[in-house]
């Protein structure tokens, strides 16, 4: 028994700059709970694209789109906000933490903004999280001192945080050696199984690719094929 | 708002960047300060020069003008007569500047309410005789105790004491720069010529100076009995009746007043008779706004650029930020906290720096006192100004931090974050 999260609908986008161009042309697919779904396809075709928009950062598009069962399109970016805090985790391709400060108040940082728990409480779940992606003992480092894969597993325990429904991940790998590529597919893996958490990633790693539950490959800003791998 | 999150990321991003805080700081700081101290010392000079004009200015003043008045007697007598009448070179009646019962008209001004004191006077022009030169001026006859107790005469002795004039007949005391001019000492007997073209010697008992040349350089002051001796006058004969009240700022009605009830003499009020210094305070005054503006519109702009690289330079946090769900007020709050951060601690500092080189200058001599009657840098320390210049501190930083926290807010992170 699996339940729709993400339904994307008819999804259109236009580049205006340098001059007028269509890169997503009418996308339409859903995502299951607990579903680890990778977006592959050759550069250009639109999928990094298609994820901003779906992670709701990217407002100007037509289509509809919902997550949780909720409009998400035509909503405010404040609106958007709350919600992104709440629902949505973000991996990225670079890492991204604040570099000012350390591993543990970059984890902490959006359940402060919302507020849900006491900033004590706060704590003890991001070092929980810390500890799910191994990086606990790092925890009171400057993330400006940390390597590349040591980020990129403290962006994903931020991912984490406020226990989002779904997570997205850019180029999760991208920046990474296979021995961490494989650490932070290990730990998708999990939060899937384990947490009933949907993971939606936009990839070039075919190995990573290879083990999520299903491939959508695109070209020329449509869907060309979805298919479940085993 | 999540305000203490803001906050702690706020205070977080300005001790990381500690050099760059500490610069933009010390702008606001340098602007405050400067302000401090230009207001401070620009209000000192105004009190001080008004201090010392007001001295020795009667708030009101009454006397007896010669002048020729516009009317014509032989017009007056042929009223019915549709006739021009033109006198060519009139001349003005052979009168002396004389008040007419001057002393029961200062017995009853006394008594109104609104005056602290009348000090009558007996001016007439002279010549001094320095050898063959002689040197025009005046001769001042006052009443010794009211001219001490209401315009301070007795503080503006530098040598001798001014109730000696008390003591003696035919003794004057005398300006130091005239005195100066005449080669006069203390005990020298001096030559004058009056208008009417006696010869007089007076011995000098005193010497005065007021800080202004005009009285300094061309005044004596003797009794009122010796000038109108002088002048051969008799002792009822008074030529201006110097007012001083207890509301300066009452002078113009109360003229008003007076103009009204003594219709056969004139008034002038210390705001005519001092214009001049009036137009200089104003002048200082819009001098030390526009230079204080300056100053911290300069140090606000110094802000904005901080502000503005330091955004620049944040760019990635804030994509970060607003991914993670940060909304565009929570990052506005952020980089106008740190901004106001920045304009208050400057604040605070520079009104610090601002009293302590106040302080520093209103305890420096006044180069070779020759012509003031000053000892160190006229200074004011009023609380309103420094209540003002934390006040700009704060309205500078929020001006110039507001614009480049709103830029920051509407920072799209797609964009960013693709690169």
């Amino acid at each position: 028994m699996s339940t729709t999260v993400l339904r994307a609908q008819n999804i259109i986008k236009y580049f205006t700059e340098p001059e007028k161009f269509q890169v997503l042309k009418g996308v339409e697919f859903e995502v299951m709970k607990g579903e680890f779904l990778s977006i592959i396809g050759k550069s250009g075709c639109g999928k990094s694209t298609l994820l901003y928009i779906l992670s709701t950062m990217d407002t100007d598009y037509e289509g509809l789109l919902d997550i949780r069962g909720e409009r998400l399109t035509g909503k405010t970016q404040n609106e958007l906000a709350a919600f992104r805090n709440e629902h949505l985790g973000f991996v990225f391709q670079f890492h991204y933490l604040l570099p000012e400060f350390s591993a543990l108040r970059n984890v902490m940082l959006p359940a402060l903004k919302l507020g849900k728990y006491a900033p004590q409480e706060i704590e003890e779940r991001a070092m929980d999280k810390l500890r799910l992606v191994d990086m606990h003992s790092f925890a009171l480092k400057f993330a400006s001192k940390l390597s590349g894969g040591q980020q990129q597993r403290v962006a994903i325990a931020r991912a984490l945080i406020n226990d989002p429904d779904v997570i997205m991940c850019d180029e999760p790998t991208g920046n990474l050696d296979k021995a961490n590529s494989q650490k932070v597919y290990e730990i998708f893996r999990r939060l899937t199984r384990e947490n009933g958490q949907t993971i939606i990633a936009v990839t070039h790693d075919p190995d990573f690719a290879n083990g999520c539950d299903r491939i959508i490959e695109m070209e020329d800003g449509k869907i060309v094929n979805a298919s479940h791998t085993k | 708002m999540n305000w203490k999150l803001v906050f702690q990321i706020a205070v977080t991003h300005l001790f990381t960047k500690k050099r760059q805080s500490l610069v933009a700081m010390l702008g606001v700081t340098f602007g405050i300060s400067m302000f401090i101290i230009m207001i401070s010392f620009m209000t000192g000079v105004n009190q001080f020069l008004e201090d010392m004009a007001m001295d020795n200015t009667p708030h009101v003043r009454l006397y007896k003008p010669i002048e020729i008045h516009d009317r014509k007697i032989i017009a007056e007598s042929n009223k019915d007569a549709k006739n021009w009448f033109v006198v060519t070179h009139q001349k003005p009646k052979n009168e002396l500047p004389r008040i007419k019962n001057g002393f029961r008209i200062m017995q009853q001004i006394e008594a109104m309410p609104e005056v602290l004191g009348v000090a009558p006077q007996v001016a007439t022009q002279v010549f001094f005789n320095n050898g063959p030169v002689q040197i025009p001026g005046n001769i001042a006859g006052v009443d010794v105790k009211k001219q001490a107790a209401l315009f301070g005469l007795d503080k503006k002795m530098d040598f001798g004491d001014v109730y000696d004039l008390m003591k003696g007949s035919d003794v004057v005391i005398m300006g130091k720069g005239l005195a100066a001019k005449m080669g006069v000492k203390l005990g020298s007997r001096i030559s004058i010529t009056t208008p009417s073209g006696n010869n007089l010697s007076l011995k000098v008992v005193g010497i005065f100076s007021f800080g202004i040349a005009t009285y300094d350089e061309s005044r004596c002051y003797a009794t009122i009995p010796t000038v109108q001796k002088i002048l051969q006058k008799d002792p009822s004969y008074v030529t201006d009746l110097n007012i001083k009240l207890h509301d300066i700022n009452n002078a113009v009605p109360f003229r008003l007043k007076l103009e009204s009830i003594y219709k056969e003499v004139y008034f002038e009020d210390w705001e005519k008779a001092n214009a001049g210094i009036l137009a200089g305070d104003k002048i200082r005054n819009i001098l030390t706004a526009v230079v204080c503006a300056t100053l911290l519109t300069v140090a606000g702009f110094g802000i904005y650029n901080i502000m503005n690289m330091n955004i620049i330079n944040k760019m990635k946090d804030i994509a970060i930020l607003k991914a993670t769900g940060f909304q565009g007020r929570d990052i506005t709050g952020i980089f106008l906290m740190q901004s106001l951060m920045i304009g208050i601690a400057g604040g605070i500092l520079g009104i610090g720096i601002g009293f302590f080189f106040s302080y520093l200058l209103s305890i420096t001599p006044f180069p070779e006192a020759t012509f003031f009657r000053i000892k160190t840098f006229p200074v004011n320390f009023l609380p309103i100004h420094y209540i003002a210049g934390l006040l700009f501190g704060f309205i500078t930083t929020l001006f110039a931090g507001y614009f480049p926290s709103r830029r920051a807010a509407k920072i799209d992170p797609v964009q960013i974050i693709r690169g």
